[in-house]
């Protein structure tokens, strides 16, 4: 039997704070939480950030420390900094040690780094221990130069690793959202498939139940299953609402792919135990003949200036098709004509902001606007050249009229500058997996003691 | 005649990591999954996408009376072309769709 507290979906999301008193009431033996995913796009990871404030972040995390140290359990957070390249690790070490310093706590931490050498990612390719997944961007050799950052995903052998440490607090680099919360259980021999399978349904805290914002759940493993069930007062878990989770941000409902092996849920069994409670049964882990992992990486694809004009005179909002291509026409012969650049050098894009802005040609009937924004994206090589080309465009939206008659027309611009550094932008470039020989080949872990003087 | 938004109790589309998007449509009422499940192909999603029919990949699941569409991201994530970084808005389109 084992119980983990899994306070809300990512640190930084909050949680209900009564919530998570009564769940330690329940006596847990560790609590999880996750602290991001690739979800809010590569930049974070590509600059190692974080995408949640600090002082959020450090506020939640504080009630975190406060509800160990009373439960006396392991306190772990996977992917910490939203991407878990090591830059944000060591941003929420920094971050724990300032707390455990206010608490006055002494507490062990253990770090587990995700983040991937460059000459050891080439390394594994040249002997063929790299291979993609469905649907992968090509991978050159020479391209693994270009990552501004790469990681491995960790699984459950990773975090047991940390866990055996007996640290008080487990920081994890990026792992997988699930392998957090099915560590402990598989280490204390619950049903392997139950716990991969309630560490899935429980990765996004209660949006495994109604009330998704309040955060906390409690999931407790057995040799046969586990339930589930959500800690606030108003939150309820029901056999649909839980089933329904396994849907989330998931390709295939039925399989999920983690390191060693995958989880297969087609002959899972949900059922209410009582009016907040659910118990699923059934799930099968099937392991795999390789231990591979999952390695993200993020690079810088060019560099970007935005500036917007907003339109609102009837006429053009009309004709605002015809006025946009001119822009773009007029503007790229000028940009090549006075940069002396060719026209792979530069991209210029007018996204209408009214019409189809969110989904682009395959929006074929947008309602009629009163008014457009008319968002201009420049990217280029350079974050200097992409400034002196929004430079170039600048006036044309500004002024460029439908007609060559017509008195000079002038659009509003909201902003002065009109040009606004957007700076690197950063593409995904690896959907592929990393076959290791041992689990912590491609991780590293290191534990320390802060003292604060705690009695 | 009837727009599928009007018809489910939600459509929804989602990443399914930086690759794929997924598009979950909660059809509520069992008739109401019977006559998606029948009546909502995979070439009319594809065209309303414009993409390869052959890319779909379609779960029809009973017990939750949802049906689920996962296809390879139009646009990888965050890529310059891409207008939707948490892949929020297909569900729309598809929930226009009239079935």
């Amino acid at each position: 039997m084992t119980k983990v507290v899994v306070p809300s979906g990512a640190l930084g999301l909050n949680y209900d704070k009564q919530a998570l008193q009564r769940a330690i009431a329940a006596k847990p033996d560790i609590i999880a939480i996750d602290g991001g995913s690739t979800d809010s796009g590569p930049s974070y990871l590509g600059r190692g950030i974080s995408k949640y404030s600090r002082s959020s972040t450090k506020i939640e995390w504080k009630g975190l420390m406060e509800a160990r140290a009373k439960a006396n359990v392991p306190l772990v957070i996977g992917t910490a900094g939203t991407c878990g390249a090591d830059s944000a690790v060591d941003w929420l070490v920094d971050i724990t040690k300032e707390i455990a310093e206010e608490l006055k706590q002494d507490i062990k931490i253990a770090v587990l780094k995700s983040s991937q050498d460059k000459s050891d990612i080439k390394a594994a390719f040249k002997s063929d221990k790299i291979s993609p997944l469905e649907h992968a961007p090509e991978l050159h050799e020479n391209d693994i130069e270009t990552f501004e950052n790469i990681v491995a995903l960790a699984g459950v052998e990773q975090i047991t690793e940390a866990l055996n440490t007996g640290a008080d607090i487990i920081i994890a680099g990026r792992t997988t959202d699930t392998a957090i919360i099915a560590a402990l259980p598989i280490q204390n021999n619950c049903h392997t498939g139950a716990a991969w399978h309630g560490a899935k349904i429980a990765e996004c805290g209660a949006l495994c139940a109604t009330n998704p914002q309040s955060g906390v759940i409690l999931v407790d493993f057995d040799h046969e299953g586990f339930t589930v069930t959500p800690m606030a007062d108003n939150a309820k878990a029901t056999p649909h609402t839980v089933s329904a989770h396994m849907l989330y941000e998931n390709s295939n409902p039925f399989i999920l792919y983690e390191p060693g092996g995958h989880l297969d849920v087609t002959e899972a069994n949900y059922s209410a135990i009582d009016q907040k409670s659910v118990r699923v049964e059934g799930a099968q882990w099937v392991p795999s003949d390789n231990y591979t992992v999952k390695l993200e990486g993020s690079r810088i694809t060019g560099y970007q200036v935005m500036i917007m004009a907003l339109v609102r005179d009837s006429h053009y909002v009309e004709h605002i098709d015809q006025w946009t291509s001119d822009i773009s026409e007029l503007c790229c012969a000028k940009v090549m004509d006075r940069l002396d650049l060719t026209k792979d050098d530069f991209d210029i894009e007018l996204r209408l902001i009214g019409k189809n802005a969110t989904l682009g040609s395959i929006d074929k009937n947008p309602a009629a606007a009163s008014e457009i924004g008319v968002m201009g994206i420049v990217t280029a090589q350079s974050a200097d050249l992409a400034k002196e080309i929004a430079k170039v465009l600048n006036p044309y939206l500004l002024h460029h009229p439908l007609t060559k008659e017509e008195e000079v027309p002038t659009f509003a611009f909201p902003f002065s500058p009109a040009e606004i550094d957007v700076g690197p932008v950063y593409e995904f470039g690896l959907n592929h997996v990393l076959k290791l020989d041992h689990p912590m080949d491609a991780f590293s872990l290191e534990v320390f003691e802060v003292k604060n003087g705690a009695s | 005649m009837a727009r599928l938004r009007d018809k489910a109790e939600k459509v929804r589309s989602k990443n399914a990591g930086p690759f794929w998007l997924t598009i979950d449509i909660f059809c509520g009422e069992k008739t109401v999954f019977q006559d998606v499940c029948e009546k909502l192909s995979n070439i009319d999603i594809a065209n309303v996408l414009d993409v390869d029919e052959a890319d779909l990949k379609r779960f029809e699941i009973s017990s939750l009376n949802v049906v689920k569409i996962s296809l390879p991201r139009p646009q990888i994530q965050g890529s310059i072309r891409d207008r939707d970084m948490h892949g929020a808005s297909w569900a729309a389109i598809i929930g226009e769709m009239e079935i």
